[in-house]
């Protein structure tokens, strides 16, 4: 009686692995197939947007290179004349999505210190800013109290997310204040300027090739990605894919890490044991520094490996001689919002859309910029671009 | 024969089951990857669990005596993130900063348990206040994340180990640790503590009644689970260094061990020793995903499918008043 329990418990349990196990094999196959094919179909990829974004990197921005924050892609001008101002002493409004990431933390530092210098220069009054702590509703209910304020004469907004934020955008560019988006897009394009680097495809993209390029051919690669469902994380794997689809690599698998360095060590700890891994795709930098010590105790050789321009990760590059690419989310483009509020309530023109360079890190430039960023605390990134900013080194290193 | 039944007996009772468990699910490891059962993949995979155990072992003082801790996730990562900031690299400030992280671990138990106790506020409101809390104070404290790093000296604990021991390669300091943890969880339910925190939960009236300081033994649950997130603190540090994400959601994971082994979420019944295997079942759960390269999406639907599986087969057990049913504490 009792071992019949136990048994179907036993069964039931089996069955249900074997059973996900069966399910789970059919899609691998089926993308295995299709991978030959452009996979347009996918959910995250627009064979567009990725052309284009992969064109944009090999583009000469317009603007000086030492102020990559000014730069612009192919801009196209448009006139901001109807919301010039006289006097300055303007209040700037900023609604951000949240500070719950280094890379936002570093990029929020940035943009108060640029506001500072805005501020001594009389060209902005008073700056104020809301958190929504990462919740939509509480964003939008920030957005309506600065239209409602009627205070604002420039409204700047870094959105949690596209779709649920949309008309809440709309809402703002319809109370005639100039709106600046920036970092992750709104479908629609009422604002007056939206701010962002290439984007998630050409990261993704920069990554796999660098990957692709310094493996021998039928190396082994494992994918290590953050969460699901995020568009620019996404896209930096959709590009991946139509990458590695192309290439003699053998990619072991993609799993989700949630950002989290003991998860990061456990899954590569785990596929150390089941085989050798040659390279490392990671679509953000949090918790790199895990995955390679994961190698080092595992006795393994260093795997060829691409990061982010975090400065633990770098660090840990330049320490250990590996192989290594960092690719670029382009922190600086949080100075480029206060400074087009500037713009635009002094009429000049500014591009309708802000494409900001966005270049991976090599390894001819490791050493520089890690001399540049020596004294900055791990968490922080290299392109922050705030290094001729009075606060500079302080306000980055005491946070 | 009869040692034969005897055996029979004490695997189908309900904290049993999760032994049963734990070599079923270390059998499908073994078919999907042999070489897992080899030292030193053996010695990782421990090494990576211990936290987890050490955590079950905790959250069972508190749960058995019927409380709930839903603080210790926060805490954990309360701790790393202290530990790094304070540390900030400096060798020689190891040493004191672990003193604080054990203060501190002991002030927030203490809190939680007096609240408890003396307040009588439900757990569950206490630890859900302390877990946003410590979420709130940490990212104030730090701007949003963490800065600092952590000591190598720091770092032995949860990274490093006996080195160059045959067959296994490294024994692991966090095994150990491990161990040590539940030997001493193991005497200390032997006591008369023990004693009482298991008839807090079974029956407080009773319990008071017969002359037990029912507050005061769960006072010092919440503050032995405390101590076990500052130690599992001071392990996940160690193993993967600092990260934002520190401890994010461990306080469902642990209590889904605890439960998991049999333990009973109102209190007064489940032994420790399988709380703690609990917790290797569910660490051995996310090896055997990732042996079958089970997409990850899908992993929490099978994890989940799996505990309510074996959790319902423990439950059908419990009704029957036999003696082998009831378990003793130990």
């Amino acid at each position: 009686m009792r071992t019949t329990r136990i048994a179907a418990a036993a069964a039931a349990a089996l069955g249900i692995l074997l059973a996900t196990a069966c399910t789970t094999d059919a899609p691998t196959e089926e993308a295995e197939d299709t991978a030959t094919e452009a996979e347009s179909g996918d959910e995250w990829f627009v064979q567009a947007d990725y052309d284009r974004q992969l064109a944009q990197r090999d583009i000469e921005p317009e603007g000086d290179p030492a102020t990559p924050w000014l730069q612009a892609i192919e801009p196209e001008w448009v006139d901001t004349s109807a919301f010039a101002q006289e006097g300055g002493d303007a209040t700037v409004c900023f609604s951000n999505a949240s500070v719950s990431n280094p890379w936002r933390v570093t990029g929020w530092i940035t943009m108060q210190q640029q506001v500072q210098v805005l501020q001594e220069s009389g060209q902005i009054g008073e700056f104020r800013h809301s958190d929504a702590g990462d919740d939509d509703d509480q964003q939008i209910s920030d957005i309506q109290a600065f239209v409602d304020s009627g205070d604002c004469d420039a409204l700047i907004i870094s959105p949690s997310t596209t779709a649920t934020l949309t008309p809440a955008v709309e809402a703002a560019c319809e109370s005639g204040v100039p709106v600046i988006i920036f970092d992750r897009g709104v479908n629609t394009d009422c604002a007056v300027t939206f701010i962002h680097p290439i984007g998630g495809y050409a990261f993704g993209a920069d990554a796999a090739e660098f990957l692709v390029e310094n493996l021998e051919p039928g190396s082994t690669v494992l994918a290590l990605r953050i969460l699901p469902g995020v568009d620019v994380l996404e896209n930096r794997w959709a590009a991946a894919e139509e990458i590695f689809a192309d290439s003699e690599l053998e990619i072991l698998g993609d799993e989700f890490t949630g950002g989290d360095a003991a998860e990061i060590k456990n899954i590569v700890t785990q596929y150390l044991q089941r085989g050798e891994v040659d390279g490392i795709w990671m679509d953000a930098g949090d918790g790199a520094v895990a995955a390679i010590e994961a190698f080092e105790d595992a006795g393994a050789p260093y795997p060829v490996m691409t990061g982010e321009d975090e400065l633990s990760f770098m660090r840990k590059w330049q320490e250990t001689g590996m192989t290594a690419l960092a690719p670029v989310y382009s922190n600086f483009q949080w100075r480029t919002p206060v400074i087009a509020a500037t713009m635009i309530l002094a009429g000049e023109q500014v591009p309708a859309e802000w494409v900001l360079p966005q270049e991976p890190i090599t390894e001819a430039e490791l050493d520089q910029y890690l001399e540049t960023n020596a004294d900055m605390p791990s968490l922080h990134y290299a392109k922050f671009g705030g290094e001729d900013l009075p606060g500079f080194p302080d306000a980055w290193q005491d946070r | 024969m009869t040692r034969a039944k005897d055996l029979l007996l004490r695997a189908t009772n309900p904290t049993a089951t999760v032994f049963v468990l734990l070599v079923l699910v270390f059998a499908a490891v073994f078919a999907m990857n042999p070489g897992f059962f080899q030292g030193p993949s053996l010695m990782a995979f421990l090494k990576q669990a211990a936290p987890l155990v050490i955590l079950a072992a905790g959250q069972y003082f508190v749960i058995v005596s019927g409380n709930f801790d839903l603080s210790v996730g926060a805490l954990v990562g309360a701790q790393v993130v202290i530990a790094a900031r304070l540390i900030d690299g400096e060798e020689s400030r190891t040493a004191p900063v672990l003193v604080a992280m054990v203060l501190f671990g002991i002030g927030v138990g203490l809190v939680n348990g007096l609240i408890t106790t003396a307040l009588k506020v439900q757990s569950f409101i206490t630890t859900l206040g302390m877990l946003l809390v410590l979420y709130g104070a940490i990212r104030l404290w730090t701007g949003g994340a963490p800065t600092g790093s952590l000591s190598e000296s720091f770092r032995v604990f949860g990274r490093m180990g006996i080195e160059d021991v045959p067959v296994l390669g490294q024994i692991p300091w966090a095994l150990l640790i491990m161990i040590a943890v539940g030997a001493g969880s193991v005497l200390l339910m032997r006591t008369r503590f023990g004693r009482v925190l298991m008839a807090a939960g079974d029956n407080e009236r009773a319990a008071a009644l017969s002359g037990a300081r029912v507050g005061a033994a769960r006072t010092l649950a919440f503050v032995l689970s405390g101590l076990s997130a500052t130690i599992a603190g001071v392990l996940i540090g160690g193993f993967a260094g600092v990260s934002a994400q520190v401890g994010d959601g461990l306080e469902f994971t642990v209590i889904t061990a605890v439960v998991l082994g049999g333990v009973v979420l109102g209190g007064g019944r489940g032994s420790v020793l399988a709380a703690m295997a609990g917790a290797l079942v569910i660490e051995a759960l996310f090896t055997l995903f990732n042996q079958m390269a089970l997409p990850a999406t899908l992993r929490p639907a099978v994890q989940g499918a799996i505990i309510i599986a074996a959790v319902a087969y423990a439950a059908r057990r419990r009704p029957v008043p036999t003696a082998t049913a009831t378990p003793t504490p130990s």
